[in-house]
């Protein structure tokens, strides 16, 4: 079924166009809503055509790592609802769950998008801990820059609560926004022949040879890969894929507020 | 010790404001998204499909399968570890029995009809708004329904019988409070889901009670008129979109 279903979308290819209309590098619209969670300390809502997602951030007080006493700790989760999709099952995390949640911690991590040290309350003994949980609403493809960009929308959007040395107040957010150092974008380049194309369909993902996601930060420096996908890639081919992850990413980088 | 003004300035027989849609979820049979106050509540119906593992398989009747969960963001204290806990599971349970009466699940032998209900953000009442959400999921999916279910929490906040109360309400703490999340099946007025803690004498539970039965039939109106904007847009979106429901 799936040949059948690839013959058609690389058919398609090769007259320039995607079976929806649109051309290979076209984004489906992309929308990006803010504080859309009143509990979380900062939250966001992004949908790319149909795919939507919500990403919340939670803070708290916590031990350091004893490897880094003076940085404060990042974690991302990721929730593949089985509300958002009739692939999904409940349960604990699955694989692609894990993955998602593990390249957008990448992403945000390695580009230093947050100045952890700023978030060290006593060294040893109390720091921040970010908590970005992702969650999926309508899974229709692309989920992993969909997942990347509403947890830095997310980041973007949190407000610290008020901690008076003992007690977190969450019933009061201060003013205080996240140390962020730089914003990284995350796109996924897919590759089916000799094609590339970005913004995948549910349908075209199911048939993709292979995939690269490219985490990039503000300045055009890479800060996170991920090769997906069964096929294997020529190196040419991924200097092209990082070609039009950075213009692409430019684009996605319009939609957050400065 | 008398709580005779409400926090939010509602009278005893208010309810929050509401906002309710369905077929908010694009992948689902039927879906909704069922806003109360503070607390938003999307629900996504799947099925009826194959039931795995096959034996938990029926072959007298459909099973209804529900899942409550509330997002790790969306509690007012700490994050809430996701994966489930002894209540997100009784939820579940509750939820499921309150709307099974509804349902003809007797057409669906072997199958299974998977009821998801997610909660991104909670200011109390979550259960029922979970029920009102499901409700109209499970009408959007399509299935064959003897009615909804509409529901919402009554109960006693010191000395005033009070509908739908919020968080600040459930944890008042100059008198008693009693907090009875109640279910009905509008077209017959029976009850299909009860519970309650904390404490009220007998006379101010059927007062409460009965506020929450005319509560209910407001919701009711509310769930119905969802569904009617839903289809009456629908025509227009399926003639231009063949290839998914």
């Amino acid at each position: 079924m799936n040949e059948f279903l690839k013959l058609h979308i690389v058919k398609w290819f090769e007259k320039g166009k995607r079976y929806d209309g649109r051309s290979l590098d076209e984004f489906r619209p992309v929308v990006v809503e803010y504080g859309v969670t009143k509990n979380a300390e900062g939250s966001a809502r992004v949908k790319i055509g149909d795919t939507e997602v919500i990403a919340g951030v939670k803070l708290s007080v916590e031990k350091p790592y004893p490897d880094t006493p003076k940085d404060g700790n990042l974690m991302v989760g990721a929730e593949l609802l089985p509300l958002s999709s009739p692939d999904y099952e409940a349960g604990p995390p699955n694989e692609e769950s894990i993955e998602v949640a593990r390249v957008v911690d990448r992403g945000l991590r390695e580009s230093k998008a947050i100045d952890t040290k700023k978030l060290c309350l006593i060294e040893g003994e109390k720091v921040w801990m970010i908590a970005i949980d992702i969650c999926t609403i309508n899974s229709d493809g692309n989920l992993l820059d969909a997942a990347a960009l509403a947890a830095v929308a997310a980041v973007q959007d949190a407000r610290f609560p008020e901690y008076d040395g003992k007690v977190v107040n969450y019933k009061k957010l201060t003013d205080k926004k996240l140390p962020i150092a730089r914003l990284p974008l995350s796109i996924t380049v897919m590759k089916i022949g000799d094609y590339l194309f970005v913004d995948p369909s549910i349908e075209e993902e199911k048939v993709v040879d292979s995939r690269l996601t490219v985490a990039l930060a503000q300045d055009g420096k890479i800060c996170a890969m991920q090769k997906g996908g069964d096929a294997p890639v020529a190196i040419d081919d991924i200097g092209r894929m990082i070609e039009l992850a950075t213009v692409k990413a430019a684009e996605l980088m319009a939609r957050l507020k400065r | 010790m008398g709580y005779d003004k409400r926090v939010d300035g509602r009278k005893p027989d208010e309810l929050r404001p509401i906002v309710a849609k369905a077929g908010v979820i694009k992948r689902a049979d039927g879906s909704a998204m069922f806003q109360i106050g503070n607390t938003v509540a999307y629900a996504a119906v799947y099925g009826p499909r194959d039931m795995f593992p096959r034996f938990l398989q029926n072959p007298q009747r459909g099973t209804l399968r529900v899942r409550y969960n509330m997002m790790p963001f969306s509690g007012a204290g700490d994050r809430v570890k996701p994966g489930g806990s002894r209540r997100s599971k009784e939820i579940s349970m509750v939820t499921e029995k309150a709307l099974l009466p509804v349902l003809n699940l007797e057409d669906f032998p072997n199958a299974v009809v998977d009821v998801f209900i997610e909660l991104p953000q909670t200011d109390a009442g979550t259960r029922c708004a979970g029920i009102c959400a499901a409700s109209i999921a499970l009408a959007d999916a399509g299935l064959s329904m003897k009615d909804m279910v509409s529901s919402v929490s009554v109960g006693k906040v010191g000395s005033m019988i009070a509908v739908d109360l919020n968080y600040a309400e459930e944890s008042y703490e100059e008198g008693d409070v009693a907090d009875i999340p109640v279910a009905f099946i509008p077209r017959t007025g029976h009850v299909s889901l009860l519970q309650m803690d904390g404490l009220i004498d007998k006379e101010s539970l059927k007062r409460a009670l009965e506020m929450g039965r005319k509560a209910c039939a407001r919701i009711y109106e509310i769930q119905k008129k969802a569904l009617k904007e839903r289809f009456a847009s629908s025509v227009e979106v399926n003639s231009t979109d063949g290839n998914n429901k």
